[in-house]
């Protein structure tokens, strides 16, 4: 298994997904060997070999810029790392040196390589052994990039990547329809494998605190609903239409309090957005939030939305429905694909997301109903249940059947 | 070569500059201006700088220069927040002034207690804190201005009609070239819409030159000295009866260092000037000493800052427009609830400063902003700001409740 980064060393999604998958194939009874770039504690990670590959620290790593490719290109230089690694692209060397070292005296039975920071090592995995490889995709970087058109140097290592990989995991339909028609693969050879959801993760003593919010709270007193994004503050997570509806929201009905929890490039261009659209006082920016802060904001709010322009999976409405959050979630979010109980929306329709946001503020008996159905159907996504998909997948390359 | 008159009127205003401000503090935390760290927003820190700098040395020269030149005459101009800042970290500025206000060489004038712009957002708030500055500064100095002054030197008919109505001998404003057309600033005037108050103008070419480009090496006037000064006063305008120096009483220390001569240069000019047979009047000798040559009208609002003198430095964007529309909008709530200490922040918020941190020019005046600012941005002094008011508004549903 080539990754980039497990917990508690992760800077996002990728991180968290990884680490329930091997879980779940090691209880199905898979031996894995687990490679990632930086070297680091991880307790509770008994079930696989993990590998390091430099003696980065995570955070070095992190410094690297992991999701943000359109860095990959500049030289950035980092003078205090061992080894002498100045960018990205030098780790990734190592990377690739270290798995070609490592597959030359095992047996392999299959190379699962994770996102494009991972595949060139991936590929010359296959080169050396033969053993089939798949390539799983949590991001392309059309993705990463918004409506930018992204790093070409990315964009060449993900085509020849998808092309030499003997099979593909989309994360959704959304990214499968990405690698068919953006990168020409044909969709047979893409499975979509969702990523599950474990709440027991979430069972480490947490009780909401309501004082952590108490000016919210107070105006939940007083009747208000509380819509949140918990999210970076990227063009990619189309939080300009979610102001815009916020202010369509507010003409009509204005007893809603719009919860913006995180940070990122975005935020000055979004706090003087508010501020045009003459509703700053109803938006509420929290800043950087981990931790409890992190978890309260899923808390006091009643409504979570995701307003990507594109989401290849997005683990956060997860979360949030696991706080008890009523979801509105946009068509171009792969989530929203194996949920139900939600409000779907196209990201630019700023009219449509208002409507539904009005719909659940002003009706009780709506908001109660949304909160409560999406219960059952976030917490059947299992994990082990994917693992399974997973296994029976290695099973049909190994023998050359496709699926 | 007739006579010639300085006015020179100094202004003496600190703000109590709002800490980082979270939405974690909001209905938690109602102290907003007790930084005590190493940050700019500490105002008792920055208070104890420019005391050092700033309001020791030069008060000290003026001191001397009142009891060396008999004839010498100031006007000062000193806001409640100042003094109340002085009496808790620098007592003796506050005792030398009132020897200097006992000597009677200084003449004060009346403002805005909190120099706030309330005269543009609420005229009975306006009132309130003239009249709380006349207060304070006949408790301090046992003085009563009759000369006004407004915030920013903001000013337009309505407010010179507002002054003579209650009374005062004269008011002060900008020179502005594109008001006086073919006059001059260095004449008194009768204020438009008045039947004798006394207006005068600053002469912002001479008070600039002083205020901003003394200490500037790449200044065509720089090294200036006080003959060289002297020369520019005489030469520019042979018809002229007042030169009205007006500025930052921070520009000799703080604005302008120590190291730039300031000082040295002030003590010089002052000396050479009376030494020559001309004179320094406080703005009342000039009032009553000069005849008023025509009448003047600003029927727009006037200011003496950034090059388009006009409020654009407070509520030129939407960020500015948003802060100030929340603030006032508590007017009558927070004074409703007769909490005194309420009353008291609410009205520090009124400040000026605050939502002049919050300008987003980023040309020659950016800098300046950018200069005068504790924040990192504006964006990040509008986040604090707006938690404030929420804070406010939190104290005031408390009030509500008890009622």
């Amino acid at each position: 298994m080539l990754g980039w980064e497990l917990p508690p060393h992760n800077s996002g999604g990728l991180g968290v997904a990884c680490y329930h998958l091997s879980k779940s194939l090691a209880l199905q009874g898979a031996n894995i060997d687990f490679v990632v770039p930086y070297t680091a504690e991880h307790p509770g990670i008994d079930f696989m070999n993990i590998h390091a590959v430099s003696s980065l620290t995570p955070l070095e790593r992190n410094d690297l810029g992991v999701y943000d490719s359109s860095r990959t290109v500049i030289n950035r230089e980092l003078p205090d790392i061992p080894g002498g690694s100045k960018n990205i692209r030098d780790i990734q060397r190592r990377y690739v040196t270290y798995v070609e070292n490592f597959v030359a005296d095992q047996d392999i039975d299959i190379i699962h390589a994770h996102d494009w920071l991972t595949m060139e090592a991936g590929v010359r995995a296959k080169e050396l052994t033969g053993s089939p490889l798949i390539v799983h995709v949590h991001a392309t970087e059309f993705d990463r990039s918004g409506e930018l058109s992204g790093n070409p140097i990315v964009h060449e290592i993900e085509q020849t990547a998808l092309l030499m990989a003997d099979r593909i995991f989309a994360v959704s339909n959304i990214t499968k329809s990405i690698i068919v028609h953006r990168y020409g693969i044909p969709a047979e050879k893409v499975e979509v494998v969702y990523n599950g959801f474990d709440p027991k993760h979430f069972d480490d003593g947490y009780d909401y605190d309501e004082f952590t919010y108490r000016y919210l709270e107070s105006l939940k007193e007083e009747g208000y609903t509380i819509v949140a994004t918990v999210t970076r503050f990227t063009v990619q997570k189309g939080l300009t239409h979610l102001m815009h509806a916020a202010a369509r929201v507010l003409e009509q009905y204005d007893k809603v309090i719009f919860l913006f929890a995180g940070d990122g490039e975005q935020r000055n261009e979004l706090i003087d957005l508010a501020a045009r659209l003459g509703i700053s006082d109803k938006v509420v920016f929290t800043g950087f939030v981990r931790g409890k802060k992190w978890r309260d904001a899923y808390s006091v709010a009643d409504v979570f939305v995701m307003s990507s322009v594109s989401e290849p999976f997005g683990l956060t409405a997860l979360e949030a429905a696991h706080h008890g959050n009523a979801l509105v979630i946009s068509r171009q979010s792969g989530v929203g694909e194996v949920l139900h109980s939600i409000f779907r929306f196209d990201f630019w329709d700023a009219n449509l997301l208002a409507d539904q946001i009005i719909g659940l503020a002003t009706s009780p008996a709506l908001l109660s109903e949304m909160k409560r159905n999406i219960q059952d159907e976030y917490s059947s996504l299992s994990w082990s249940d994917i693992a399974l998909q997973c296994i029976n997948q290695y099973k049909h390359v190994r023998t050359g059947i496709a699926a | 070569m007739s006579q010639k008159s300085i006015a020179l009127y100094l202004q003496l205003h600190q703000p109590y500059r709002v800490k980082r401000y979270t939405i974690f503090d909001t209905a938690h935390d109602h102290h907003y201006f007790n930084d005590d760290g190493d940050a700019d927003t500490n105002n008792r820190r920055v208070f104890e700088r420019v005391a050092e700098k700033s309001y020791r040395p030069m008060l000290t020269l003026l001191e001397r220069l009142s009891e060396q030149q008999q004839s010498f005459r100031f006007t000062l101009s000193v806001t409640g927040v100042f003094l109340e800042q002085a009496e808790a970290w620098a007592p003796d500025v506050i005792d030398t002034l009132k020897r200097l206000s006992a000597s009677g060489h200084v003449e004060f004038l009346a403002e805005t207690y909190h120099h706030s712009l309330a005269f543009f957002y609420s005229k009975s708030e306006f009132e309130k804190q003239v009249n709380l500055h006349r207060e304070k500064i006949f408790q301090t100095f046992a003085v009563i201005p009759s000369v006004f002054r407004n915030t920013e030197l903001a000013y337009d008919d309505t407010l010179a009609e507002w002054a003579a109505g209650h009374g005062y001998r004269g008011i002060l404003a900008e020179g502005w070239d594109n008001v006086l057309d073919w006059r001059s600033p260095n004449h008194l005037y009768r204020a438009s819409g008045t039947d004798n108050l006394a207006l005068l103008v600053k002469n912002y070419k001479l008070s600039d030159d002083l205020a901003f480009r003394f200490g500037d090496k790449k200044w065509t006037g720089w090294p200036l000295t006080a003959g060289k000064y002297i020369d520019w006063i005489n030469h520019s305008d042979e018809s002229a009866k007042i030169i009205n120096l007006f500025m930052d009483f921070e520009t000799f220390g703080e604005h302008q260092w120590e190291d730039t001569g300031i000082f040295g240069f002030f003590e010089t000019f002052v000396n050479e000037w009376i030494g020559t047979g001309n004179n320094f009047v406080s703005v009342s000798d000039a009032i009553t000493d000069l005849n008023q040559e025509g009448e003047l009208s600003m029927p727009e609002t006037i200011t003496w800052a950034d090059a388009e003198r006009d409020l654009s430095a407070w509520n030129g964007n939407a960020l500015q427009q948003e802060a100030l529309k929340y603030a006032y909008a508590l007017e009558h709530e927070v004074v409703q609830s007769e909490d005194r200490e309420l009353i008291a922040n609410w009205r520090k918020l009124l400040t000026s400063d605050h939502s002049y941190y919050m300008a987003t020019k980023w040309h020659d005046d950016g800098n300046i902003h950018a200069y005068f600012s504790p924040y990192d941005s504006p964006y990040d002094a509008f986040l604090s700001y707006m938690n404030v008011v929420r804070d406010l508004r939190w104290r005031v549903g408390q009030h509500r409740k008890v009622l």
